[in-house]
């Protein structure tokens, strides 16, 4: 197990950068999710951690060594991928046994750890066949179990549940977070899915563009998004977003959104009138208020998802989206009043930045 | 409907095998029609009479053994040079961004643009002076010359089908880019090994103006070479020419029956989702 230390990592194709100066520190035992739309970057940091993908500068160091020049064979990582990556031409023990042959391991030594990784990963009545003779989910336990025979420094997996079937996921994601609590192995984990990172992540790195949004723990990410683009990407449904500008009320800030609803903060905010900021309230705080004051909105669409409905509002010509774990139905068309609870609200300024509401409970007090 | 298609399918098949093998045929039955009835007997499916003589007497009195060992060690040793050559510099236009790529690619497709008959007077000159001409090793290198580019834009298409991640997860299992070619891509890539094998081997087998301009004397003639002596300067031995032409087809047939089962592999890669 080791720790590993990202300074200032750039990567560019030719002229054409990708990665613009990444900083990131991974203590031993973390479990790091890289998480960003497609073309964000985070598959390539994933790679130039693996030493597939070279570093234009920068430093990169595994264990406290620095890695820059080394190549993937002496760096001591296993990786997953999402395409497994099975050697088709190989047995099931051979594709996990592989490395430590490469190594040339005592043979006992290694057929004591394919046992050991089979029988953890249920693979047993599956050593000798083929990949091909595989179905999906087997194909990715044997993928894993190539990586946890080796003991490595760290693990790094490539959106390695991506090729599964929903239930299939849920499944595996719960295992890896089992296998993670056991052998407490350094991993870094790339994933496109938002709800792998928040149910995996010691701590989330949200990515975008080449750059790291914001680092911290799931929940931090959820309840105090650093902007906008984290603000979007983290949830789901996602949160909704409305552009106003600040105006003074009697005792607090307001926003007055481009409809010309007016949504009071509940504080005085340190912005000249008219700024014009964003509005952020997660669709499961949006207060339905069956006679009181508020917004006026009518339903468009309800989405039942079991758990609970997703209905897709209007407010004053807004589109707008609810969480709801009350299953009252409601059709497309009626009518209903929401609240913007105070304390609930975040508040992005022009930049996109975050801006501390101090009213917030747990939230860092401005800096 | 369905049925009638079928059998119009199966039929139009048939046609086109008998088509394509019946020169075959032919070449079996003039082989052991015996010489008397070659002309008296008219145009007929099978000899009233067959006979081996002529496979005997070519074995026996002519240089056909010769040529038959020289075409074995050109061939075979072409199709090695070839395929060793065209795998690596197929993966590594696969695999490899570098200088100077597509000029290399474009030069190779150029030489494959030359009707050969222009080239064969500047290499008689180049390889002369050299002791290559008359020699085995000189017809060697020439094939493997001009058989290069075509295998190994074959094999490249064929690497282009085993995906990165694979060498990828090798290299972190611990091999060297090296080693991940031996053993993982280089099995892959069994079918289209054979492929370029069989490809070359046919074609340096049946080369004849190379062999023809280069080699003079019956010591180093290949068989395509060698039949031309059955045609003396006032009538054409058919009968013995047909023989050892049946018996050339053998190393041949050997050949693909030994690789079939990966070139089969080879057509159907890639229709089915690994």
């Amino acid at each position: 197990m080791a720790s590993i230390e990202m300074r200032d990592i750039v990567k560019s194709y030719g002229d054409h950068p990708v990665l613009h100066g990444v900083d990131l520190s991974i203590a031993d035992g973390e479990f790091i999710v890289l998480v960003g739309p497609s073309g964000c970057g985070k598959s390539t940091l994933l790679r130039m951690i693996a030493g597939l993908e070279s570093i234009s500068s920068g430093t990169m160091s595994i264990g406290g060594r620095e890695v820059n020049d080394l190549k993937p064979k002496d760096r001591d990582i296993a990786m997953v991928f999402q395409s497994y990556a099975l050697y088709p031409h190989m047995t099931v023990a051979d594709n996990m046994s592989y490395s430590l042959r490469l190594r040339r391991s005592p043979k006992e030594k290694i057929a004591a750890a394919v046992a050991a990784a089979s029988s953890k990963l249920g693979l047993d009545p599956y050593l000798d066949r083929r990949p091909k003779a595989l179905s999906g989910g087997q194909r990715q336990r044997v993928a894993m179990g190539r990586a946890i025979v080796r003991q490595p420094k760290a693990f790094l997996f490539d959106e390695p549940l991506s090729n599964l079937d929903a239930r299939l996921r849920e499944q595996m994601r719960a295992e890896i977070k089992r296998m993670h609590a056991e052998f407490g192995a350094t991993s870094v984990y790339v994933t496109h899915d938002q709800i792998e990172a928040m149910t995996l992540a010691s701590r989330i790195v949200a990515m975008n563009a080449g750059e790291v949004q914001q680092i911290g723990a799931p929940l931090e990410l959820y309840d105090r998004p650093a902007n906008l683009f984290v603000a979007g990407f983290i949830g789901s449904p996602g949160m909704n977003m409305l552009e106003g500008t600040v105006i003074s009320e009697t005792g607090s800030s307001a926003v007055r959104l481009t409809n010309g609803t007016t949504i009071s903060l509940g504080q005085r905010v340190d912005l000249a009138e008219g700024t014009s900021v964003t509005l952020g309230i997660r669709p499961e705080h949006v207060a339905i208020r069956p006679n009181g004051d508020g917004a006026a909105a009518t339903v468009e669409l309800v989405e039942p998802t079991g758990l609970g409905i997703i209905l897709h509002l209007k407010v004053h010509g807004l589109p707008f989206k609810i969480f709801s774990s009350d299953r009252a139905l409601l059709a497309p068309g009626a009518g209903l009043t929401v609240g913007f609870p105070p304390e609930r609200l975040h508040l992005f300024g022009p930049d996109g930045r975050r801006i501390p509401l101090e009213a917030r409970p747990g939230d860092a007090p401005s800096s | 409907m369905g049925i009638l298609l079928t059998i119009a399918h199966r039929l139009a098949i048939l046609v086109y095998v008998a088509f394509a093998l019946f020169p075959l045929y032919w070449l079996l039955k003039v082989s052991v029609t015996p010489n008397d009835l070659l002309y008296s007997e008219g145009v007929r499916m099978w000899p009233s009479h067959a006979t081996l003589e002529h496979y005997r007497y070519v074995i026996e009195n002519s240089a056909f053994p010769i040529f038959f060992r020289n075409s074995l060690i050109v061939a075979g040793s072409t199709a090695l040079a070839v395929t060793l050559i065209s795998s690596l510099s197929g993966y590594a236009l696969s695999r490899f961004v570098f200088r100077g790529k597509y000029a290399v690619v474009a030069l190779m497709l150029i030489t494959q643009m030359f009707p050969l008959v222009m080239l064969v007077a500047p290499i008689f000159k180049m390889l002369s002076p050299l002791g290559l001409t008359n020699s085995l090793t000189g017809l060697i290198i020439v094939y493997t010359a001009f058989n290069v580019p075509f295998a190994t834009f074959l094999m490249q298409s064929f690497f282009d089908g085993i995906p990165r991640d694979l060498e990828d997860a090798a290299m972190i299992d611990g091999a060297s880019r090296f080693t991940a070619f031996r053993q993982i891509i280089l099995p892959l890539t069994l079918p289209g090994i054979a492929a370029t094998l069989g490809f070359v081997f046919t074609a340096a087998w049946s080369e004849l103006l190379f062999a023809l301009m280069l080699i003079s004397g019956n010591d180093s003639a290949t068989f395509p070479v060698g039949l031309l002596t059955f045609v003396s300067k006032f009538s054409v031995d058919f009968g013995q020419m047909m023989a050892a032409g049946v018996m050339a087809l053998v190393p041949a047939c050997l050949f693909f029956l030994l690789i079939q089962r990966y070139l089969v592999q080879g057509l159907t890669a890639g229709a089915v989702k690994g």
